[in-house]
C-alpha cells in the first residue's frame, strides 16, 4: 500500500504555480515574474519580501524599491526571475523532511553552559 | 539675501501641481508596480511642496500656514509653470513630462543648494536625491517607448509634440527669478543636452521649433489650473479648517 501525504513547506507552492513551472504569457500580461529578497540592515541576510512583475532587472529593482522599500524596510535589493527558483516538490516531503523528526541529538543542546554566557 | 515670497511659491506651486497631477494615476497606473511608482513620485513632489509652504507661510507672516498657500489661494496667485498643469494624457505624457521637468529640477537644485537663502539651500539638498530617482526613473521610461513598439513610439513622438510648447516657458526669467541666485535661462543649454542624450538613445528627435506657451509664472494659467484647483480645493472651501 502506498499512500503519501501532502504537506506544503514554507516556499512550496503545489501543483501547476510551483515556481520553475513557466508562467504562461498573454499579450496582457508579458513581463516576467521576479522574487524580491531585501536586506533590511547590514550584517542581516536577505530575506524573501514577494515578488513583482518587470520587464527587465533594472526595472524589477526599480519596482521593488518603490514597492517594497517604501517605509525604510531595506538598505540592499535582490531580484531573481521567477522561472529560475526551483522548489522542492511538496509530495516528497515525507522522505526529505520526516528523517530528521527523531534525531535530536542535532541539536546542540546537551553541553552545560557555564552561567556566565547569555544569548546562546 | 532670503528668497522672496514669490519665488519660493514658485517653486512649491510647481512641485504640488504635478504632484496632484500624478496622483490621478493612482490605482489606475498600468501595472500595480508602476501604479505604485507614480504615486511614490506625486508623493515626493507634494513633499517638496509642504517644505516650501512652509518656509513661505512664515515669511508671508499673519494667519498664513502651509494649508491656507496651498488651498486657499486663486488661480491667478498660483506662479507654476503651464507644462505641469497640463492633463496627465496617455502614460508616454505622463513620463515625458516627468523627464522634463525632473532634468530641470536637477539642474536648478544642484544650484539652490547653494543658495544664500539657508532655507532653500537646505530643502533642495533634502529633494534632490528624490529628484535623481525621478530622472532616472523617467528617462528609463522614455527610452523604453521610443525604443519600443510601433505604437509605444508613435504615443511618444505624439506627447513630443503635445508638451514641447511648454518646455521653453522653464527657462524663462520671471522678475521674482532675478534677485534669485539662478537664473533659469542658464540652464537651458546643459538641459537640452541632457534631453537630446536620452532623446538619442530612444531614437527620437528634438523638434526644431521653440515653444511659444507660458504665462504660468505670471499667474496667467491654462484653461487646466482651475479645474486642479476645484478639485484640489473643494473641501477646504466648503468645509473651512477641516481636518481628518
Amino acid at each position: 500500500m502506498n499512500t503519501s501525504i501532502r504537506r506544503f513547506f514554507y516556499g512550496d507552492i503545489p501543483g501547476q504555480e510551483s515556481a520553475g513551472t513557466p508562467v504562461p504569457q498573454g499579450p496582457k500580461n508579458d513581463w516576467p515574474l521576479w522574487e524580491v529578497f531585501i536586506r533590511s540592515k547590514q550584517g542581516l541576510d536577505h530575506k524573501h519580501v514577494g515578488s513583482l512583475h518587470a520587464a527587465d532587472a533594472q526595472m524589477a529593482i526599480e519596482n521593488a524599491r518603490d514597492v517594497y522599500t517604501r517605509r525604510q524596510e531595506g538598505i540592499s535589493i535582490w531580484v531573481v526571475k521567477s522561472q529560475n527558483i526551483h522548489a522542492s516538490r511538496p509530495e516528497e516531503a515525507g522522505e526529505l523532511y520526516d528523517p530528521a523528526a527523531d534525531k535530536i541529538y542535532r541539536h546542540p543542546t546537551f553541553y552545560d553552559l557555564p552561567d556566565a554566557i547569555s544569548h546562546m | 539675501m532670503p528668497a522672496t515670497l514669490d519665488y519660493i511659491l514658485h517653486l512649491a506651486d510647481n512641485a504640488l501641481i504635478l504632484g496632484q497631477r500624478n496622483a490621478e494615476w493612482c490605482g489606475h497606473g498600468p501595472v500595480l508596480e508602476q501604479d505604485i511608482a507614480i504615486s511614490n513620485i506625486s508623493l515626493d513632489l507634494i513633499g517638496q511642496a509642504r517644505s516650501f509652504y512652509q518656509y513661505a507661510a512664515e515669511i508671508k507672516g499673519g494667519d498664513a500656514t502651509e494649508d491656507t498657500l496651498a488651498y486657499l489661494r486663486h488661480e491667478r496667485e498660483f506662479r507654476n509653470i503651464l507644462l505641469v498643469e497640463q492633463p496627465k494624457g496617455d502614460w508616454a505624457y505622463t513620463t515625458l513630462r516627468q523627464f522634463f521637468f525632473s532634468t530641470f529640477q536637477l539642474l536648478l537644485f544642484q544650484r539652490l543648494i547653494t543658495h544664500p537663502d539657508e532655507r532653500i539651500a537646505a530643502i533642495a539638498e533634502k529633494s534632490i536625491k528624490e529628484v535623481n530617482y525621478h530622472v532616472r526613473w523617467s528617462s528609463e521610461w522614455v527610452v523604453r517607448l521610443g525604443d519600443g513598439t510601433e505604437e509605444s513610439r508613435a504615443r511618444l513622438q505624439q506627447a513630443v509634440d503635445d508638451s514641447w510648447p511648454f518646455v521653453n516657458e522653464l527657462f524663462q526669467v520671471e522678475n521674482f527669478e532675478i534677485e534669485s541666485a539662478v537664473q533659469v535661462n542658464e540652464l537651458q543649454k546643459v538641459w537640452t543636452e541632457k534631453i537630446q542624450a536620452c532623446f538619442t538613445e530612444a531614437g527620437m528627435e528634438i523638434p526644431e521649433t521653440a515653444g511659444a506657451r507660458s504665462g504660468g509664472k505670471k499667474g496667467i494659467h491654462s484653461e487646466h489650473l482651475g479645474y486642479i484647483l476645484a478639485e484640489m480645493q473643494y473641501l477646504q472651501r466648503s468645509y473651512p479648517g477641516c481636518e481628518w
